[in-house]
């Protein structure tokens, strides 16, 4: 009964009709066809953020000023930061909710389809409010420029830039909205939207990661939303929050914003988690190691993750006990995260792995996102953190719990999902080739980043000492590498999405793939379990399913 | 439309739930955003956080304690915006606790216009804040100095005896911040008390 009546309010409509191109993408509210959008959205911003990047490299190539002028410079860090975190790391990770989460649910779609489509379709007015200060200069020469302070938005000096102030808080005020309406729509579909049988405790941790970062996003994007709305007000209305001549203070300006940040830089690393402890299980053929120790680590990440914002705070000035007590709880996360790696390293253990493309970068994201979570260690020590804080080191930190991190989660789960989307193999050869060239020129790229920083060169300058001109060269040419392997990962999408160049995939598509998004055929239908499919044991997520 | 028994609409009425539910969440954390404003501002005059200076005391009688000796130094900045030279008279003085002290800092408007300054200060180490009580201070006007206009302004303190034992050194530092709107009020002024003049 209940099945059927689901099945007929959903298939009516649209079975098989042609959608004309407007009415299937710009009206659309079909969760894989968001999702799509989603992922291509990101793929741009990615290369636009990507390009940017390259401008400062190639201006760090040697010592001088050469290339761009500093003011400018100010502004490729500023907007690269942006456009890479609320650009590309954040809509990829939606993106992927969007596809996988009713498939791996059982559900039709998401809960709030037609909210679905704002959330997508705020993001490329948001993005064009953003870039257009930047692009107004460089390509028209008007204006000013973008904002140069730094995506951290600090006042005084983010107050100094002119006008693109507005431009840049309006974009993130509707890349909250965005933000938080994404969310909304991921809470509502895990707790309505399950197919009869899918406990919590049986969904993908794909799923439970999500669902606790939307959780986060809820919490926080308001605070930023009220930080810069505060930071508009000071500049346009004369109101005085952070301006110490008028009785504010500057310094509350960083609280807010980074109680904000800290559990921002989780919300784009808890997804992360989730994607790979699909995939390491799939090539481990082994289920996860400790299921609901992976679950009650994200949740405890994510608590803890709120208490922890001063540690990007130490030296304005706190007293003794804010230290330590920022010290200690900043070191107390490691705790659940280091949980999690144990648990990757257990699920490899004593399997018969193999090494397909979304594994390689599964086990590479395993290894460097360690290596960020130590020098995060590092800078957690107050006394150290005196002397690393503002210089490359944190460069190197957040970059290898970025690159190789998120957006290392990110390639893995294209890579693994991909055939299913698209319903071709990728050229397994060139993913190959991508993932090597990625991971040597990222290290060749990031990691002498840790001396320079450990040396005393500060971030965010455009000139440096001569006497770190050798590990700047070799960044450099690191980043170039990278940069230009990207365009394999493009060509490969490309392949699969557009031109439909591949072998076809099977429904199941790797031997050891679990979960429901697996018994469905590849591509998918375009409406997915209409009628909620029976839950077999065997069928679900690598996981504690006999619990 | 017949909703206890048809699942459909117990899901919308579920997902209508959860939107309500999220949305008073977000407001909340808006909320909560601002209120982070006086709840930052009651907590660093209770604790001296941030170097906010204790209370603007009376004078109050208290007992001077002989016993201890205080250096206290002296520090002035202006801000960027504000073209003044501003600096103290001495470096730094010796007190006792409960002895009412003054300082005087000196400032000198270098701009061709008339400005108006407002001075900010901020008290190290952050434990002794809430001891060091000013009675009188030029921090608590505006600040008004013509072109090339200069004055001795005073500063008169007393530190409270009840400061903790391993307070050797305090510093009262000023920064001087342009007060926009207070300039332009007074160069309105000007303009209107100039014309009839002319
Ligand atoms: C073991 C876990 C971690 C610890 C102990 C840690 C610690 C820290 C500390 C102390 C800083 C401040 C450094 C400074 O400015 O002086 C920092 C900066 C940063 N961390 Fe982490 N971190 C950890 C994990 C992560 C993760 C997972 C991410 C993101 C995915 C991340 C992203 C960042 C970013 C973006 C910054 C720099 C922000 C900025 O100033 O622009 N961290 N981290
Ligand atoms: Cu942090």
């Amino acid at each position: 009964m209940a099945e059927h009546a689901t099945h007929d309010t959903h298939d009516e409509h649209h079975d098989d009709h042609q959608q004309s191109f407007f009415m299937r993408w710009f009206c659309s509210t079909n969760h894989k066809d968001i999702g799509t959008l989603y992922l291509l959205f990101s793929l741009v911003m990615f290369f636009i953020g990507g390009f940017m990047a390259l401008v400062i490299r190639a201006e760090l190539f040697v010592p001088g000023l050469q290339l761009v002028h500093p003011e400018f410079f100010n502004q490729m860090t500023t907007m690269h930061a942006l456009v890479m975190i609320f650009g590309a790391v954040m809509p990829a990770f939606v993106g992927l909710a969007n596809w996988m989460i009713p498939m791996m649910v059982g559900a039709p779609d998401m809960a709030l389809p037609r909210m679905n489509n704002w959330s997508f379709w705020i993001l490329p007015f948001a993005f064009t409010m953003l870039l257009l200060p930047l692009i107004q200069y460089a390509f028209f020469g008007v204006g000013a420029g973008g904002p140069a302070g730094g995506w951290t938005l600090y006042p005084p000096l983010s107050l100094q830039g002119g006008n693109n102030v507005a431009f840049t808080i309006f974009a993130i005020h509707m890349m909250g909205v965005s933000s938080i309406m994404g969310a909304i729509n991921v809470i509502a579909t895990i707790l309505n939207m399950r197919a009869p049988g899918m406990d919590l405790l049986k969904m993908p941790v794909f799923c439970w990661t999500w669902l606790i970062t939307a959780f986060l996003l809820i919490a926080v994007m308001p605070v930023l939303a009220g930080a810069v709305t505060m930071l508009l007000t000071d500049k346009f209305f004369l109101t005085s929050f952070f301006n110490a001549a008028g009785g504010g203070d500057p310094v509350m300006f960083q609280h807010i914003f980074w109680f904000f940040g800290h559990p921002e830089v989780y919300i784009m690393i808890l997804p992360a988690f989730g994607i790979v402890s699909e995939i390491i299980p799939t090539f481990a053929r082994k289920p996860l190691f400790g299921y609901q120790a992976m679950v009650y680590a994200t949740a405890s990440i994510a608590f803890l993750s709120f208490i922890v914002w001063a540690h990007h705070m130490f030296t304005v000035g706190m007293p003794l006990g804010g230290e330590l007590f920022f010290m200690y709880a900043t070191m107390l996360i490691a705790v659940p995260t280091g949980v999690k790696v144990f648990n990757w390293v257990s699920t490899m253990w004593k399997s018969s792995m193999t090494f397909e493309t979304p594994m390689l970068f599964a086990v590479g994201f395993v290894i460097l996102f360690t290596i960020g979570g130590f020098s995060g260690l590092m800078l957690a020590i107050v006394p150290a953190d005196f002397q690393y804080h503002d210089t490359y080191f944190v460069v190197a930190h957040f970059h290898y719990v970025l690159v190789t991190g998120a957006i290392y989660s990110i390639m893995a789960a294209t890579y693994y999902w991909l055939p299913k989307w698209t319903g071709v193999m990728y050229n397994e050869a060139l993913g190959k080739w991508h993932f090597w060239l990625s991971t040597i020129f990222v290290n060749v790229l990031f990691f002498p980043q840790h001396f320079l920083g450990l040396a005393g060169m500060p971030r965010r300058i455009p000139d440096y000492n001569v006497a770190f001109a050798d590990f700047n060269l070799i960044s450099s040419i690191g980043a170039f590498g990278f940069g230009l392997a990207q365009l394999i990962f493009a060509w490969i999408v490309i392949q699969c999405a557009f031109l439909g160049r591949g072998a076809k995939a099977t429904d199941h598509v790797w031997e050891g793939s679990k979960g429901l998004e697996w018994t469905l055929s590849s591509p998918p239908p375009h409406h997915s379990f209409s009628t909620p499919p029976v839950i077999n044991d065997k069928d679900l997520a690598h996981g504690d399913v006999t619990h | 439309m017949n909703p206890p028994t048809d699942p459909q609409a117990a899901v919308s009425a579920n997902n209508r739930r959860v939107v309500k539910r999220a949305l008073l969440a977000c407001a909340g954390a808006f909320f909560f955003c601002f209120s982070l404003i006086p709840i930052y501002t009651i907590y660093c005059e209770i604790t001296g956080v941030n170097g906010k200076t204790g209370q603007i005391s009376g004078e109050q009688p208290v007992l001077v304690d002989t016993s201890r000796t205080i250096t206290v130094q002296f520090d002035g900045t202006s801000h960027s915006s504000l073209p003044w030279q501003f600096k103290p008279e001495v470096r730094e003085m010796k007190v006792h606790p409960g002895e009412l002290s003054s300082a005087l800092f000196y400032a000198q408007n270098l701009d061709k216009q008339t400005l108006v300054g407002q001075a900010v200060p901020s008290v190290a180490p952050n434990v002794a804040s809430i001891y060091f009580n000013k009675t009188e201070c030029f921090c608590f006007t505006e600040q008004l100095l013509e072109p090339g206009e200069q004055r001795e302004m005073p500063v008169r303190f007393v530190i409270d005896p009840d400061i903790p034992a391993s307070v050797k050194t305090v510093t009262l530092s000023y920064t001087f911040f342009l007060n926009e709107l207070a300039t332009q009020r007074v160069a309105k002024e000007h303009s209107v008390t100039d014309n009839p003049a002319s």
